[in-house]
């Protein structure tokens, strides 16, 4: 089997050291060595962007990626998105707009947004449902997702 | 406080909004072991020796096992639609000596890590002799098991007499239609942790779902253990659809692991295994006729069906083909009717229900029927359904048909006032010169409709436990399961509002079988109805009884008494002398003189029986525009309309509404389980198993209505789970006809751009 390499990964804001292997898959590692489970798997295979995190604030599939390649980068989660008891604007305009059913799309949807949203407060629609095009839901039809992240898009205007 | 009929927000969102939310996967137990399950790579083959040897040497490796090892393990029974025909084509959980389609379990590894398993199973090898495949239900009836053919059995269900009405015909139509194989694909795939608990003595198995209190009767009677030392829990469930929570043979070796091996065993099951071996559904293939008379009235339809079956029967038995052939008819009047459901075995995998099972096929079939009706004697869509509809003074309707063991009985329905308001609703003779102006002016655009009959609430009875503490929260504990419908929400708001209590108050239980004796689960669209009857049944007690203490402890005469949330005081003094229901609690102690012979505090179990279904209805009308250089089909336009008598909480059915509607979307026009001529499925990623993303999809209007109320239970309800996704199929279908201009062009779903290139091509040879 092969050696385990040292990689430090920094989640939220927080340092997380652990010994994986070089195979090991950056949404594994969320997952099992930081205990994030938040961030879900819905393909392993980069369709369905149920694992998408923000990776030094652009939106990627962690399930895509090695552990080892995200050493260094700062790393969001949907666990990083409330502060406290306070919702971001995006989980609130999710939960006040029916954006989710089963809400296991829901966390990579939330970083997708998030993501989209803080590189391009202004984006239009038509490029919106661009972006959101890169995830999969099989429970909303989209419709109230899209509702959601216009709503959010107003109030994270700057 | 009204809280049924209000769109309230979700209580079941925080934790999934935050990340905190438990699907399977996020279970663990410490000194768990990880199960690896080795699939059959051919579709149809004699299963000889399984070497072992290099797999048994990897690191980490725990035990491997073969079918052999799992002979005393009886086959997977039957929940649905039993018949004796069909139980030689039951699952093993492991293949025994025969494989019979590509995703077959063969062997399973347990291993210290998931990569320890999955590297160890890339390393098992079987020797399979090839035997010839069955690749399509019409395909010849090919070889079981030496002495049993492919076709397990035939439904048949009849009313009137069909002969005549074929002797009496003006025309007779006939049709061969097809749609293709889809599924649900919950976003969250199968998973389940199994551990034994010594302390307790229970095998435990998490990642449940559907279901549950069905699963622990069968998978302990399957493990030989007492029903007590067996107990299920539901978590998150990432997508039901019909086809999550049945019991696979992966969740029975999961559990048989736990006993054996003694550790905590865990199961994930990747996207691959999903596609390959969770049930797959819809493949059906129609020969259709009808006799009609001159104007358009449909004297008899005859009806022969194949099923695709896949490689075997599992739980849901002839569920799919038994509905198919009785909810066929749908809402028209119909005076005679015969249908012969063939249920054949192929080398697929397995099929079973997926949401609108023996629906989505059979109004595709009945209304491209329709439209060819309407057709040949030159009508309208519109009008041929008129003519054609059960009209209100018919209702209740006897169907003459029975499915799941009930007697079909459309219980209340204005059909000809829905088609009205949806037609309104969408401006339909504008819409409709809208489009042949533009197809004047060589668009390719055309409008389709598409009408049904649903059904929901199957009994025979569901029991809630409902209980309220001295602090004033209520717990309401329930035998269902939530696949992600709102279940929580809704069937808090019905305790709400019935017992008088604040909804924040409330905390709704489901798919805990050590919590309640019975629970049939969430299937068939028939929690709200039958939970949320046994509910407002239970929370009214309470209320009453808490009502009682109150005037009691008031000193006010009960009559003069409201409740609201959770403070009991004269009606219409507020503020003024109050009890809450938490005081009631309190005064109601063991001992109590206010008992007055009742048993202490404020609970109660309540039930909810019906012997009949209730049958919500539906109208969809859509519009497409196809582009004649790429292919592609747009919708511009689609509406949803369906009276579901009444609707606890309007926003999740529109939200069960609009979702349905897109995976019907999907069926129709993306989604396909391709195999080839070997049987080896082409369908084995999201690369291509296509479903839509939001790009695809159309803005779905919804139009709920409550003209109906049902009259079978107290709430009025009917299930509305499945209304969205019904008539998708059967309505582009017809939008795509009138779009380039050939009726009955349509007859295969999913309509891809290679059908539609096909089609032009021989429009333009014509
Ligand atoms: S799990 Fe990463 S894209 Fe599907
Ligand atoms: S809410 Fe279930 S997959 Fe999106």
């Amino acid at each position: 089997m092969t050696e385990k390499l040292d990689v430090t990964l920094s989640v939220n804001g927080k340092r997380y050291e652990m010994k994986v292997e070089p195979r090991r898959m950056l949404a594994d590692a969320i997952r099992e060595e930081c205990g994030l489970t938040g961030t879900h798997l819905g393909c392993e295979h980069g369709v369905c962007g149920a694992c998408t995190i923000l990776m030094d604030d652009k939106p990627v599939r962690s399930c895509l990626m090695f552990a080892v390649q995200a050493e260094g980068a700062e790393l969001r989660t949907v666990e990083g998105l409330a502060k406290g008891n306070e919702l971001h604007p995006i989980q609130q305009a999710f939960w006040d707009h029916h954006g989710l059913q089963c809400g296991f799309c829901t966390p990579g949807f939330l970083m997708l947004a998030t993501g989209v949203l803080e590189q391009n407060p202004n984006i239009g629609d038509e490029e919106l449902v661009h972006a959101l095009s890169s995830n999969l839901c099989r429970c909303t039809g989209y419709q109230n997702i899209l509702k959601a992240v216009k709503a959010a898009r107003e109030e994270m205007k700057p | 406080m009204n809280y049924i009929g209000r769109s309230v927000k979700r209580l079941e969102d925080l934790p999934l909004i935050t990340g905190r939310g438990r699907f399977a996967a996020d279970i663990s137990f410490p000194n768990q072991v990880y199960m690896r399950v080795v699939r059959s790579p051919f579709a149809h083959g004699k299963l000889g020796p399984i070497d072992l040897s290099e797999a048994l040497a990897q690191e980490g490796v725990v035990a491997i096992w073969t079918g052999k090892d799992v002979v005393d393990i009886p086959h997977i029974g039957f929940r649905l639609t039993k018949l004796a025909d069909l139980e030689p084509y039951r699952q093993t959980i492991l293949a025994q000596d025969r494989v019979r389609y590509v995703g077959e379990p063969i062997a399973v590894v347990f291993a210290e890590s998931q990569a320890q398993a999955e590297d160890a199973a890339e390393v098992v090898f079987a020797e399979i002799d090839d035997l010839p495949v069955v690749i399509r239900a019409i395909d010849p009836v090919g070889e079981f098991l030496p002495g049993r053919t492919t076709e397990a059995s035939v439904v048949r269900k009849a009313y009137g007499d069909i002969d005549d009405a074929f002797r009496r015909a003006a025309h007779v139509i006939e049709l061969e239609l097809y749609v293709g194989r889809h599924s649900g694909i919950p976003m969250e795939t199968r998973g389940a942790i199994a551990r034994f608990d010594e302390s307790r003595q229970v095998l435990e198995m998490h990642g449940a779902a559907k279901v549950p209190h069905w699963n622990r009767a069968t998978i302990s009677k399957l493990l030989g253990l007492p029903l007590e030392g067996m107990h299920l829990y539901e978590g998150h469930v990432g997508g039901g659809f019909g086809i999550r929570g049945e019991v696979y043979p992966e969740d029975v070796l999961t559990c048989l692991a736990a006993l054996r091996l003694k550790r905590p065993v865990k199961w994930i099951e990747d996207r691959k295994e999903h596609l390959l071996a969770a049930n797959h559904s819809r493949d059906q293939h129609h020969r259709i006729r009808a006799a009609i008379d001159e104007n358009g009235f449909i004297l008899g339809i005859d009806d022969d069906f194949f099923t695709d079956q896949g490689g075997y029967v599992r739980t849901h038995a002839a569920t799919v083909t038994d509905l198919a052939c009785a909810m066929l008819p749908g809402p028209y009047v119909i005076p005679a009717y015969r249908a012969a459901g063939h249920i054949r075995l192929t080398n697929k995998t397995p099929a079973g229900t997926y949401r609108a099972p023996g629906r989505y096929e059979t109004t595709f079939v009945r209304e491209r029927l329709l439209d060819a009706v309407g057709h040949k004697v030159g009508i309208d869509p519109i009008e041929v359904r008129r003519r054609n509809l059960i009209p209100l003074d018919k209702i209740p309707f006897a169907r003459g048909l029975d499915t799941l063991g009930t007697e079909v009985t459309y219980d209340s329905g204005d059909y000809f006032g829905l088609m009205d308001q949806a037609l309104q609703r969408v401006g339909y003779e504008d819409m409709k010169k809208a489009a042949a102006e533009r197809r004047a002016k060589g668009e390719l655009v055309g409008i389709g409709v598409g009408y049904f009959v649903e059904k929901s609430g199957l009994g025979p009875m569901d029991e809630v436990d409902i209980s309220v503490d001295e602090d004033g929260h209520v717990r309401v504990i329930t035998g269902v399961a939530s696949i992600g419908q709102g279940v929580e929400t809704s069937m808090a708001q019905i305790c709400a509002e019935r017992l008088g209590a604040s909804i924040d108050k409330i905390t709704v239980i489901h798919g805990q079988t050590d919590l309640i004796g019975h629970g049939m689960g969430a299937f068939a669209s028939r929690v709200t109805v039958m939970t949320g009857s046994a509910i407002y049944i239970g929370a009214g007690q309470l209320r009453e009884r808490a009502l009682q203490a109150a005037a009691s402890l008031l000193q006010v005469p009960e009559a003069e008494l409201e409740i609201d949330e959770g403070v009991i005081s004269r009606k219409g003094q507020v503020p003024g002398p109050s009890v809450t229901l938490g005081d009631v609690v309190r005064a109601l102690r063991p001992g109590s003189t206010l008992l007055n012979g009742n048993d202490p505090g404020l609970k109660t179990v309540a039930q909810f029986t019906a012997d009949h279904m209730t049958y919500p209805y539906g109208f969809h009308i859509g519009q497409v525009r196809i582009d004649p250089e790429t292919c592609g089909i747009e919708i511009e336009k689609y509406l949803v309309a369906y009276d579901i008598g009444k609707s606890i909480n309007p926003m999740l059915v529109e939200g069960q509404l609009v979702g349905g509607a897109c995976q019907g979307i999907g069926g129709a026009l993306y989604e396909q389980f391709v195999y080839d001529e070997q049987g080896q499925p082409l369908a084995t990623s999201f690369m291509d198993y296509v479903m839509p993303t939001i790009t695809e999809m159309p803005w779905v209007d919804t139009l709920v209505r409550e003209d109906a109320p049902s009259p079978l239970n107290p709430l009025g309800v009917k299930g509305a789970g499945e209304g969205g996704t019904n008539a998708v199929g059967a309505t582009l279908a017809g939008a795509i006809d009138e779009a380039l201009q050939m009726p009955g062009a349509i007859t295969s779903l999913p309509v891809g751009p290679a059908t539609i290139y096909n089609l032009l091509k021989k429009k333009r040879a014509a």
